[in-house]
């Protein structure tokens, strides 16, 4: 019989250890969302504002480079402080990888984590073919047409601006949102928002083909071929070819940039067959 | 990387990309019709000091929210999905929570966009929007009684809005001190309308492009003509009395 996905790496290096970046991926993602309400709750203010845009301490700007794409497509030239923000954001992601945002600092990843692993427990196999190339169509739309009609679009209605705000200013009817993609997830298609329609995960996508940080499978020819990986990445495609092509000369550093650095393959994978590498392309 | 090269034919090529365009114009469409529904709502919304015009505006807003946490007063909310403003842009509700109009201003240099223009730096040029007496018929000055609330909050006392006497023609020995908005004058902070003692306010903030008409430019009101200007100041001439409300 199959053991359940990820025991073999639990039996061989103990719970604790089998989930160690899932657990700082949760960490972080909390502790953003801490830092953000410790001002508005406690009036501790070591963050102001929201992921969009964002002061540290008062003092450092922060910005998303995506909603910051947005105002420039739309016509606006922002001011010197978003442009310094978006520039130590870019830096950032430089370093960690561009999907590093869309696993380790996105609020809408745990709903849709949550949605993948209940899929996965139950046994849910539905799912409908989209192209994962969607997203990439909508992220043009969401700069084409704010050039067209000057008014930035995608945060009228984008779920993850959506869902931080709530968060930090009154959860209102953003509840909605998660339960809406949640359910796209679960029972429509798989990694359906991230994997296929999310135009911010997209374009953080692209800033990530150029990064130091990623997934690399060292000791591919350790590979037992249990599929844990595969299960339980977000990005699947990714894996497959620096795993399993070493005959065709592939390098076994994962380039693709949809890789979310998740580190859950590293996680689940018994025989440690990868690790976080830092290397240049 | 990886992946086998696929032999793809010019023909491939051409639906291939013919295929992307059209579904970004799917798309375009869609979220470009939503935008610029969602957008006619912003008509209603009143906006922190120094806010740009609503154009302008709604491509510069990042919505981060750092404004509504630099307000002292909480007045300054983010719209939520079913509010009368665009999705997550600052507005407030005078009735609720009127502008304190600071001194500092603290909102505006929070914004690290530009959507508020950082060259507000007197609160009396704000123009978040303008007071305007929306039902004549239930404001109580304008039904005989001394009420003058609006008048009295003003922050601008007795430029913005002042008290006009009008003969009460219902008991003519009686006068009706009816306030007036000056629009060069209000800001729009909505102080009047908060403290409206009626259930409903007579007196409401509407946004600028709501609350003001426009003569053609081809009108000369005589009273601003160059040559009433001189006349006033002539040597030899009586004065004109000319009745006018005082201006900027």
């Amino acid at each position: 019989m199959k053991q359940a996905i990820g025991s073999a790496a639990q039996q061989e290096h103990g719970m604790w250890y089998a989930h160690r970046f899932l657990i700082l991926r949760r960490l972080s993602q909390s502790l953003i969302i801490l830092l953000f309400l410790l001002g508005p709750v406690f009036g501790i203010w070591i963050m102001r504002g929201n992921l969009a845009s964002s002061t540290v301490f008062d003092t450092v700007p922060l910005s998303d480079p995506y909603v910051f794409a947005q105002l420039l497509f739309a016509g606006h030239i922002p001011e010197a402080n978003a442009i310094i923000g978006v520039s130590i954001v870019l830096a950032f992601y430089f370093f960690v990888g561009g999907r590093a945002y869309c696993s380790w600092v996105c609020p809408i990843n745990m709903v849709t984590d949550l949605a993948a692993w209940l899929r996965r427990k139950l046994g849910i196999n539905a799912h409908t073919n989209i192209p994962k190339r969607l997203r990439l169509v909508i992220l043009a739309a969401t700069l084409l047409v704010p050039l067209v009609i000057s008014i930035v679009v995608w945060e009228l209605i984008n779920p993850v601006s959506m869902i931080n705000r709530a968060i930090v200013f009154g959860i209102g009817y953003g509840w909605l949102v998660l339960v809406a993609i949640f359910l796209l997830d679960f029972a429509v298609v798989r990694n359906g928002w991230c994997g296929h329609i999310c135009p911010m995960g997209a374009f953080y996508g692209l800033i990530g083909k150029v990064r130091l940080t990623k997934v690399t499978a060292v000791n591919r020819e350790q590979c037992n071929n249990c599929g844990d990986c595969y299960m339980v990445c977000p990005e699947p495609q990714v894996l497959k070819p620096p795993l399993k092509d070493a005959k065709e000369g592939v390098s076994p550093v994962i380039n693709d940039s949809d890789c979310t650095n998740c580190g859950r393959c590293i996680d689940v994978c018994a025989p440690d067959v990868f690790k976080i590498t830092i290397s240049s392309n | 990387m990886a992946r086998k090269p696929v032999k793809k034919t010019r023909r491939q090529f051409m639906v291939n990309t013919a295929q992307a365009a059209c579904s970004v114009g799917v798309v375009s469409s869609l979220i470009g019709g939503y935008a610029a529904n969602s957008s006619a709502s912003d008509a209603q919304a009143l906006r922190p000091p120094g806010a740009l015009p609503t154009q302008d505006f709604l491509s510069a807003c990042s919505r981060c929210g750092l404004c509504v946490q630099a307000c002292p007063y909480d007045t300054l909310k983010l719209a939520s999905w079913l509010d009368n403003a665009p999705n997550g842009t600052p507005v407030f509700d005078a009735r609720k929570t009127p502008c304190e109009m600071c001194d500092d201003i603290p909102c505006v240099p929070a914004c690290p966009t530009g959507a508020l223009d950082p060259e507000l730096t007197n609160i009396d040029d704000a123009k978040m929007g303008i007071a305007v007496i929306v039902d004549r018929e239930s404001c109580l000055n304008l039904n005989g009684l001394r009420c003058d609330i609006c008048y009295r909050v003003c922050p601008l006392l007795g430029k913005a809005i002042t008290l006009e006497r009008r003969q009460n023609p219902r008991i003519d020995y009686h006068a009706i001190l009816e306030p007036v908005v000056h629009a060069d004058f209000c800001t729009g902070c909505g102080k009047c309308e908060h403290a409206c003692i009626t259930e409903e306010p007579a007196i409401k903030i509407l946004p600028v492009d709501l609350a003001k008409g426009k003569i053609q430019d081809h009108y000369q009101l005589y009273w601003q003509t160059d040559q009433a200007k001189e006349l006033e100041a002539g040597p030899d001439l009586p004065k004109l009395n000319i009745a006018k409300p005082e201006s900027k």
